[in-house]
């Protein structure tokens, strides 16, 4: 399986990332190598065999649905990128608003 | 000797008979820091104030015989691992000036017992590689050999304890991150069997695979660590609730009628050095010798491992470094619109290979190829569980060597992802599986280079893979 530069581009633009072109060339070509190597696994007969997602065996682990209070908004808070009073501040979410909150 | 070479057993011992005080031991330790982390580059934050700080509460508990196991004991906690009050960046840019307002379950129960936070140590960011060369604040260098690397991803973390700048370290391994980089810089590392130990406050990687283990001088200090650190948490849902076993009175049960698996596979791969072949047989010999079984069994799935690997595990990246986008927390690049915030961010805040992984992730993940790549590889992982399952029905535990070669030299396989991938061909399967595997120094190479054995046993076993690598004398 061989990427096109075109390719990396619509994955990356699905996948939120800036590349430069350099970076593009780069990526095609060493996921287009990675993707050859996993190729390997088409060796294996995995007819009927069950996917694995987890390997404790646990199921519905589930804990009391309580509102509980969080015991240190400060500390978030300061570790946010831009706030306004006690609210995260991001850029307009639609480009035709100019509401910056 | 210098208080900065001791184990924590001396440790121990040191502080209750007032040989030496907390405080000094910590002095100790951020002396050889300042000596020597500008050749290594195993510290990215070094919290001296915090810990002379923790250290003068310590001495105080000791003075009033208050101590538990690691009271005054100074360690350090790779940097993709929450630590409240300090920096904790990943070693990466988007979170470059991130400091948690929390720390992660097993920090907390090991600060809550006294013990001294050091600093936070250099890894490849987020965990993404085998040789701490994908950090965007530089490599780590191998404290036996500085032109090798120290492994990954958590090199900075096996480099601070091999040279002696903490007495422990808690780090990460998802397909190798702890057992490799302890393997290439002679020390004890542990990956706990998945589910032993909590997960809450990781910077999570592959969500299935993350594992969170000690890295010591010594397999009796891994069993005081993993004493204090395994066990249930409300936090991590996939924490198991079976009861945390006496690991201690393991260490000092004998081997003998312990039947030891050698897989042929893990001796016959291409490109594996022959010394450290002649290292792990030699000492599988010595095993034999204290009285276990040795059998050997073939783990044909072994060679598949790492192809699953890197179809599972990018596929869960992908997913699960939505959350670094900029918008919360972390470095936020200026952009006109949010599709921008998000793209400019994480390609400024991203090294290459965590690039590499989202991207290939992403695509597995889409429509038409989901069954082609991750549901065959989930498929394979499988039969990979299966082949452990078998092979411990015949045998209790299992020896290899932790990696196949000794540490490489820096650059040497840096160009080439597939070259980087392979250095954890004997690590990853045990990812796969969830079982745990424990890398112990076996000897030297001529060059004097550490090389490593790993014993892997089912799954929460801990006690008995300790168990035989504290039998395991280094030569």
């Amino acid at each position: 399986m061989s990427l096109t530069i075109k390719d990396v581009q619509k994955i990356a633009q699905l996948a939120r990332v800036e590349l430069t072109p350099e970076e593009e060339k780069r990526h095609a070509l060493t996921i287009s190598t990675v993707l050859e190597f996993v190729k390997t696994l088409n060796e294996l007969d995995t007819t009927d065999v069950e996917p694995t997602a987890q390997v404790t065996g646990l199921e519905d682990i589930t804990r009391e649905d309580v509102v509980r209070e969080c015991d240190n908004k400060k500390g978030l808070l300061e570790q946010m990128p831009s706030v306004s009073g006690d609210l995260l501040k991001v850029p307009a979410v639609f480009s035709d608003s100019e509401d910056v909150i | 000797m210098s208080l900065n070479k001791l184990t924590i057993k001396e440790v121990q011992a040191g502080l209750r008979d007032k040989s030496f005080s907390s405080v000094e031991l910590t002095q100790a330790c951020l002396q050889r820091i300042r000596e020597n982390n500008h050749h290594l580059n195993a510290f990215i934050t070094i919290s001296e104030e915090l810990a002379i700080a923790s250290a003068k509460k310590a001495d105080k508990l000791l003075a009033e015989n208050k101590a538990w196991p690691l009271t005054g004991v100074p360690f350090a906690v790779k940097d993709a691992i929450c630590t409240a009050g300090i920096l904790s960046t990943g070693s990466s840019k988007i979170l470059g000036n991130y400091t948690p307002p929390f720390d992660a379950t097993v920090i907390k129960k090991i600060r809550s017992q006294g013990a001294v936070l050091i600093g936070k140590n250099n890894c490849d960011a987020f965990g993404h590689g085998a040789s701490n060369e994908n950090s965007m604040f530089g490599p780590v260098h191998n404290p036996h050999d500085l032109s090798k690397v120290a492994g990954g991803s958590s090199g900075g973390s096996a480099a601070a304890v091999a040279d002696n700048m903490c007495t422990f370290a808690i780090a990460e391994d998802t397909g190798g991150s702890i057992r490799q980089p302890s393997s290439f810089c002679g020390i004890v590392g542990l990956r706990p069997s998945y589910g032993r130990n909590s997960r809450f406050g990781i910077m999570p990687m592959a969500s299935s695979f993350d594992t969170v283990g000690p890295m010591t001088k010594t397999v009796e200090d891994m069993a005081v660590v993993m004493q204090v650190i395994a066990g249930q948490d409300s936090l991590d849902a996939t924490t198991v609730p079976d009861s945390v076993p006496d690991y201690f009175s393991e260490l000092n049960k004998d081997i003998k009628g312990l039947r030891v698996g050698v897989p042929k596979e893990y001796f016959e791969t291409e490109g594996m050095d022959k010394e450290v072949r002649q290292i792990v047989q030699q000492q599988i010999k010595e095993l034999e010798k204290q009285g276990a079984k040795i059998i050997d069994v073939s783990l044909p799935l072994t060679k598949y491992a790492i192809a699953a690997y890197y179809v599972l595990v990018p596929s869960e990246v992908s997913s699960n470094f939505g959350r670094l986008d900029g918008v919360r927390y972390g470095v936020r690049s200026e952009a006109e619109n949010l599709f921008d915030l998000y793209a400019k961010s994480r390609s400024i805040g991203f090294p290459e290979e965590v690039k590499r992984r989202i991207l290939i992730g992403t695509y597995a993940l889409s429509a038409g190829y989901y069954d082609a790549y991750y549901k065959k590889a989930q498929q394979v992982r499988t039969l990979i569980r299966r082949d452990f399952d078998r092979v411990f029905s015949g045998v209790d535990v299992l020896i290899t060597p932790t990696s196949p070669f000794p540490a490489f030299g820096l650059g040497e396989k840096a160009s080439d992802p597939i070259a980087l991938y392979l250095a954890d061909v004997f690590v990853s399967p045990a990812s796969n599986a969830g079982i745990p595997g424990i890398s112990v120094p076996a000897g030297n190479t001529k060059e004097g280079l550490p090389v490593g054995v790993q014993i892997m046993g089912p799954r929460l076993s801990e006690g008995l893979v300790m168990r035989v690598a504290n039998k395991i004398i280094k030569k």
